[in-house]
């Protein structure tokens, strides 16, 4: 007799690009099984506080309930500490979550971006069972065999030789993080089936360092309302959806 | 307090048909600094008096919030509000988790009065010593309750609980009428007026002994928050504001309002 | 030692197996047995089963479907099942998958329910807090790993607002502007969403009907376990209204053409 199988897998791809004082979060608006496209907008990033965003990707039912747990997690904190969680103790709490179901897991790939206290832009990519590391980039999902190599070269420079008597950057400016993230996603829209429909792009800008070029930006929509803290901002694109 | 008889135990009525232990838990939600609440058409507002135990000490955290779209001002022992207040954070949440919704500020109230009750009839148990004033908003509107350690719960225009409180509710029952249609403004204007009365002769409000909690759309001296209308506690500098607005303190008319016996306060209330 | 690297975890590690060439499904189970399995039951397959619901957006609010079919196995067993409920003023849920379930499911509606009503404050449960009790209830079980073997459509109007959305037996959530269940996703999804996007703020109750009796009409043509009695629901500001069984029209004069069905022997 065949066991009832409590997981599927609902398509989609998740990206995040840390620079030296933001961090960019982004996902397609695509859910699917199989060849079906259940809806073309179901969200896979949340903004969690002020200066965190998560975007979750894989069985979108658990995703969906991990992501409400955690807004629990950072209220409860909240109420006592009133203040929000800061990032990198988010990134330890989401590994104690997840690894707390070692064994029956949320079968969901996280990345969390946003700024850190020091006020540098950071991502923090999760496996399913907790195990994550700092880092500046990350793509997951099932297009993150076409995006990862991509963000390799573009980001980290793997494969390109710097100008004699020059180094490549450190950090990027957020104008060409946002290019190639607009970029990663057309492309693994025309490649990949379950890509496409949608593109949201947060932007968690660190406190007092300006909008960077955000303000020249088509269509871009704050999301914070204070000026005087870390701003977040949302793109919402189209993408094919064939 | 006076003892007799019948107050050593709480699942025993008296001849007169009185719970002894159940009205000295009144008397310790007198022995606690005065909160006040009232409403408008638009909001429902907080304001409470903090208390120091001296110049070296800070002063007793008066209002909680609960949710977003609740919060609440307490008097008498902290460390009982903090048990019911964490009860009633558990019970919003989980009413989002489940239903997706804001709790229903009367339903989030009769789950503590229930709580309350329970414990003026258990052998064993002792009744809470604090009483809340809860504000809060929801699908029906802007509401304030009052909770009690009777067990009892009651939705009110505008009330006032605490040391003194009496003074407070004899300013708003002259002015609750024109409560209504005020501004965010005139509305803790009133508040703050109500609360004077609740002063020793020496003191007066300041910036570091007054809490004002709001619910409701945000006011002229605020910056916007978000959710938009939601709970949030002002204290300190942001206060001075609206302290600024009072008018002078009528003259007493008549004899002054006596004094209440407990004024001096115990470690533990708030 | 399982020496198949795609079974050594679940969930399936993409390391392996970037593009899914070995569905998940089709993987041999190769879990530890436990000896007491047996005596605690599971819902392991639907068995009274009920097929597509369809349900799209509207100018006045949202309209769905769905036959009175409770099929057992490739036996047409029920003929006059209701498949779509109403669950107080605002909301309606069609089902599809296990009927039993289903029937449990109503049971547990009706008990929040009442409990709603006994507060007598005026709150009441609109599409938006059923659908989510619905999915909370929905992935507990799936997570017990006692599922309650169904795809549900919420469908609502209250406070100005529509609202359709869905939930399965894996607590998997989604809202659409239209929306079908089992075999209606593969057949009636496309038709639905060319006749309705776009057009979700104009399209008349008439026309809404139109559209759905051409799909169900479809369905009927091209599903083995439907049948050509339905129902439609209709929420809008005026409330719930539940139609009775309607029957489809239906010709069958072109299966002479088809080779292999009429006359024809070659």
């Amino acid at each position: 007799m065949s066991s009832f199988n409590p997981y599927t897998e609902n398509g989609g791809a998740i990206l995040a690009i840390a620079g030296a004082d933001f961090s960019v979060v982004a996902g397609d608006t695509r859910q699917s099984e199989g060849y079906s496209i259940q809806t073309r907008y179901a969200p896979k990033v949340f903004r969690l506080t002020d200066r965190a965003v998560l975007a979750v990707n894989g069985f979108a039912a658990d995703g969906n309930m991990f992501v409400k747990k955690v807004k629990q997690r950072l209220e409860w904190y909240r109420h006592a500490h009133a203040k929000d969680m800061p990032l990198r103790s988010i990134a330890r709490l989401i590994q104690t979550m997840l690894y707390s179901r070692r064994f029956f897991p949320y079968y969901v790939y996280n990345i969390l971006g946003g700024i850190e206290e020091d006020g540098s832009g950071a991502v923090y990519s999760f496996d399913p069972v907790g195990s994550y590391e700092r880092e500046t980039c990350r793509a997951a999902g099932p297009a993150q065999s076409l995006l990862q190599p991509f963000l390799d070269n573009q980001i980290y420079f793997k494969n390109q030789q710097p100008v004699p008597g020059t180094a490549h950057p450190t950090h990027l400016p957020l104008q060409v993080v946002l290019s190639v993230v607009i970029d990663s996603f057309t492309s693994a829209t025309e490649r990949h089936i379950e890509v496409g429909d949608g593109l949201e792009i947060y932007i968690i800008l660190a406190k007092g360092r300006g909008l960077q070029g955000l303000e020249g930006v088509k269509g871009v929509q704050e999301l914070s309302i204070s000026e005087d803290s870390e701003r977040i901002f949302v793109i919402r694109r189209e993408l094919k959806k064939d | 307090m006076f003892r007799n008889t019948y107050d050593s135990d709480n699942t025993v009525f008296s001849p007169q048909g009185r719970l002894h232990q159940v009205e000295y838990a009144l008397e310790a939600v007198k022995q606690g600094s005065a909160a006040v609440g009232l409403r408008s058409k638009t909001h429902a507002i907080l304001l409470a008096l903090k208390r120091s135990t001296g110049e070296l000490a800070s002063y007793q955290q008066k209002m909680f919030r609960i949710d977003d779209h609740v919060g609440i001002a307490i008097a008498g022992l902290t460390s009982d509000a903090r048990v019911l207040s964490n009860f009633m954070r558990q019970q919003a949440m989980s009413e989002r988790m489940v239903f997706n919704r804001p709790m229903p500020v009367n339903r989030l109230v009769a789950t503590i009065a229930d709580k309350a009750q329970v414990n003026t009839q258990e052998y064993g148990r002792r009744p809470y010593g604090v009483g809340f004033l809860v504000v809060g908003q929801d699908q029906s509107g802007p509401h304030l309750f009052e909770f009690s350690p009777s067990g009892n719960s009651y939705e009110y225009f505008a009330m006032s609980i605490g040391a003194r409180s009496q003074s407070a509710k004899t300013y708003l029952e002259k002015h609750y009428k024109s409560f209504e249609d005020c501004t965010l403004e005139e509305l803790i204007k009133h508040g703050l007026h109500a609360l004077r009365e609740t002063l020793q002769q020496d003191k007066e409000l300041n910036v570091n002994n007054t809490s004002v909690g709001i619910i409701g759309p945000t006011g002229r001296h605020e910056k916007p928050v978000s959710p938009p209308s939601k709970f949030r506690i002002i204290e300190g500098e942001p206060v001075a504001v609206y302290l600024q607005s009072m008018d002078q303190k009528e003259p007493a008319d008549g004899a002054p309002v006596p004094p209440t016996a407990a004024d001096e306060d115990v470690q533990m209330s708030g | 030692m399982d020496h198949f690297p795609t079974n050594w975890g679940r969930p399936r590690n993409d390391m392996f197996d970037a593009y899914g060439t070995h569905p998940i499904h089709q993987r041999p189970d190769n879990r530890p047995k436990d000896t007491f399995a047996d005596s605690v039951q599971h819902t392991q397959q639907p068995i009274v089963t009920g097929t597509s619901v369809l349900a799209i957006k509207y100018k006045d609010g949202i309209m769905m479907a769905a036959d009175n079919l409770a099929s057992y196995g490739s036996l047409a067993r029920f003929k006059d099942v209701q498949r779509l409920h109403s669950v107080g003023k605002y909301t309606v849920i069609g089902a599809g998958g296990d009927m039993s379930d289903f029937q449990y499911i109503q049971h547990i509606l009706e008990e929040v329910q009442i409990a709603e009503g006994t507060h007598q404050d005026g709150h009441e449960l609109g599409p938006v807090e059923i659908h989510e009790y619905l999915s909370q209830v929905m992935y507990a079980r799936r997570s017990k790993m006692d599922p309650l073997w169904n795809s549900l459509l919420i469908g609502g109007f209250k406070d100005g607002k529509r609202f359709l959305s869905y939930v399965d037996l894996l607590g998997t959530t989604y809202s659409a502007s239209t929306l079908a269940t089992g075999f209606g996703a593969y057949i009636a999804q496309p038709l639905l969403r060319k006749a309705v996007e776009g057009y979700e703020d104009v399209l008349t109750t008439e026309q809404a009907q139109n559209i759905l009796e051409s799909c169900m009409r479809v369905l009927f043509y091209r599903d083995a376990r439907s049948l050509d009695k339905y129902q439609i629901a209709t929420i809008t500001a005026e409330g719930v209204s539940i139609t009775g069984s309607l029957k489809l029209q239906t010709s069958w004069d072109f299966a002479e053409g088809i080779r292999g069905y009429g006359a024809q022997t070659q």
